[in-house]
């Protein structure tokens, strides 16, 4: 039986892919509501455990519950709770930002009124006419993540949403997602290279290395570990001997 | 209505849809290149006037004295006009058509460079001991031209336009190259905008991972790759009764056979096609391969299955092969419908054939099918 007290429940999960091993018994849990950022370096394990979670990844062993249910025999009520961002999505070049957000509607079965309601939301109603390929980076970014929003999702998972984004850009894409949390119907899942944006929006943070998980905790909690430390740089300098970055 | 506008099958063949006519690269390779080709090439090949030929001469010092005049030197200055260090010799006939032929004399060296560059079609070793043609029996307008100067010499300007009376030149329709080609331009119309169109769109999105953020909501995913292929046959339409309406207009072609017959067989061209299109963008996420895949697929065929020129120059061995390429399946099949008067009956295996080929393909390519 599942603890439903938890919209993410991730229990002892491995996957390997040949001789690597890419997550080593990882065990996560994440109430409804929460913010969770996922940080570590590349090759830490992140994108492998977030692609279980997403269901397009299976695990060699243990059991990911979301909602309570698993992928098997529940994928079509699972991809109608779930908001994907993925870092290098490109939608198609010639299709206004419009267009993009009402194909992407029509697999929710939602109409024009809650795709109007998520340009409100990301800001980019003068740009509905826009193609895709004639948005900034910025803007096809807070594109990406307005798609991710369409179906209210309960778990949105963002990879890197802010990755290659100059500072306002970013800070818009914050402002979205602080606005969400506000209303506490949705989960976050967040990996990302920068430190403020995981202090800046999310309730916890859990540090990967090597398939595990190192730390895990508020940011105060988990910077107090092995004695204080001024920023989480510093303390995954401190378990790996790394940047967090690198 | 809105219930329909709202369907993700219809959002998604008008998202594909709006992709190909918003590209103006599209339009341009898939609507106006084949019309340019088919005249072009239909000009080339039907409106034949005169036929110009030309050869070099070298003049091969012996013992004579080598300002005398050869006897091919003679000959040239009795039957033809001199102009520099070249000579022009005119043959007339109605029926065959006119000829041209230009003589060259220059040096060793330069014959073969203007050989190489395709500026003559045969070099004449004028000696002492007579005249040898050089020239490459494979190349057939080298052939015709040693023929056409062997006779001449032998049996002067006179020859061409004799006995015009045994000659009936064709010129109904469905007899000419352009019925020939208009057809196998329609075919490979067919194979192209499906391997392109459909084959390097799901790799392009793939790579992009844009299928992957698909699949990862409700997306009927049959619905994406019934909408790809939807839009794309609606495509595949428009260019064929375009190109089709440019040769019915300038090159009068008909079609003498039955047109049920026809849309059926395009049909399945477009479902063999789409099948084998599917398949081979199954797996890979790297458009470069794609691109090479796609290549190995189209190229073989536009060379062998007698787009162009008809495959039975190719050896007796390769043409049982050959004839059951989906290319040439559709492109013979075209032929006989538009030029042979054919029906139904005479095509419904190739249909069938090609119709099983597509659904076979579709359905092995959905078992591979990589969406991220």
């Amino acid at each position: 039986m599942t603890d439903l007290e938890y919209i993410v429940d991730v229990r002892q999960v491995k996957k390997s892919f040949k001789d690597v091993r890419a997550v080593k018994g990882v065990n996560l849990t994440i109430k409804p509501g929460e913010f969770l950022a996922l940080l570590g370096p590349n090759g830490a394990g992140k994108t492998t455990l977030v692609e279980m979670i997403e269901g397009i990844q299976h695990p060699d062993e243990g059991e990911i519950f979301l909602a309570g249910k698993q992928w098997k025999n529940h994928e079509h009520e699972l991809h109608q709770m779930i908001g994907l961002s993925l870092q290098e999505t490109r939608f198609m070049d010639k299709l206004t930002a419009y267009e993009t957000m009402r194909l992407f509607a029509s697999f929710y079965k939602l109409d024009t009124v809650r795709v109007n309601e998520v340009f409100k939301l990301i800001g980019l109603e003068e740009k509905k006419k826009a193609y895709v390929n004639n948005l900034s980076g910025g803007q096809r970014q807070r594109l990406a993540l307005g798609v991710a929003l369409l179906n209210k999702p309960k778990i949105l998972l963002l990879d890197e949403p802010t990755t290659g984004l100059d500072p306002n850009a970013r800070r818009e894409i914050w402002n979205i997602l602080l606005a969400l949390k506000k209303e506490q119907n949705t989960s976050l899942i967040l990996t990302s290279h920068y430190m403020e944006e995981a202090e800046f929006l999310c309730d916890r943070i859990v540090i990967m290395d090597q398939g595990s998980i190192l730390a895990e905790g508020t940011l105060q909690e988990i910077l107090t570990l092995g004695g204080g430390h001024r920023s989480l740089d510093e303390l995954f300098i401190s378990l790996t001997g790394r940047h967090l970055y690198e | 209505m809105n219930r329909i506008t709202n369907h993700q099958l219809y959002r998604l063949i008008t998202a594909h849809f709006a992709e190909i006519i918003r590209e103006p690269a599209v339009i341009f390779w898939g609507v106006v290149f084949p019309i340019l080709m088919a005249w072009g090439l239909g000009i080339a090949f039907t409106q034949k006037g005169e036929v110009h030929l030309k050869m070099a001469i070298v003049k091969v010092i012996g013992n004579q004295d080598t300002k005398s005049e050869t006897k091919l030197e003679g000959f040239l200055a009795a039957n033809g006009i001199k102009k520099d260090s070249s000579y022009t010799i005119d043959l007339k006939n109605e029926k065959l058509g006119n000829v041209s032929l230009a003589f060259f004399e220059t040096s060793w060296p330069n014959a073969y460079t203007m050989l190489k560059k395709g500026m003559v079609s045969m070099i004449i070793e004028d000696g002492p001991a007579g005249i040898k043609y050089h020239f490459d029996p494979a190349n057939a307008e080298a052939k015709s031209a040693y023929q056409l100067v062997s006779n001449l010499y032998e049996f002067g300007p006179t020859f061409y336009a004799a006995n015009q009376s045994g000659i009936e030149p064709l010129t109904m329709k469905g007899t000419r190259y352009v019925d020939f080609l208009i057809p196998g331009l329609l075919a490979m119309g067919i194979m192209m905008a499906c391997s392109w169109g459909i084959s390097y769109t799901i790799i392009d999105r793939r790579s992009k991972k844009l299928l992957r953020r698909m699949v990862a909501t409700p997306m009927k995913k049959s619905n994406f790759l019934l909408a790809l292929i939807t839009a794309r046959f609606s495509m595949n339409v428009a260019e064929a009764v375009l190109l089709f309406l440019f040769a019915w207009i300038y090159f009068g072609t008909k079609v003498q056979g039955s047109w049920p017959a026809l849309i059926v067989l395009f049909l399945a061209g477009n479902i063999a096609f789409s099948g084998i299109s599917i398949l081979i963008s199954s797996h890979t996420s790297n458009p470069e391969i794609g691109n090479g895949i796609i290549n190995a697929l189209v190229t073989p065929m536009m060379v062998v299955s007698g787009v162009f020129f008809s495959y039975h120059n190719f050896p007796d061995w390769t043409i049982p092969l050959i004839r059951y390429l989906p290319l040439t399946m559709i492109a013979d099949s075209f032929r006989s419908i538009f030029n042979e008067g054919a029906g139904f009956m005479d095509v419904w295996r190739e249909a069938l054939v090609l119709t099983s080929v597509g659904i076979i393909s579709f359905i092995l390519g959905l078992k591979i099918f990589k969406w991220y």
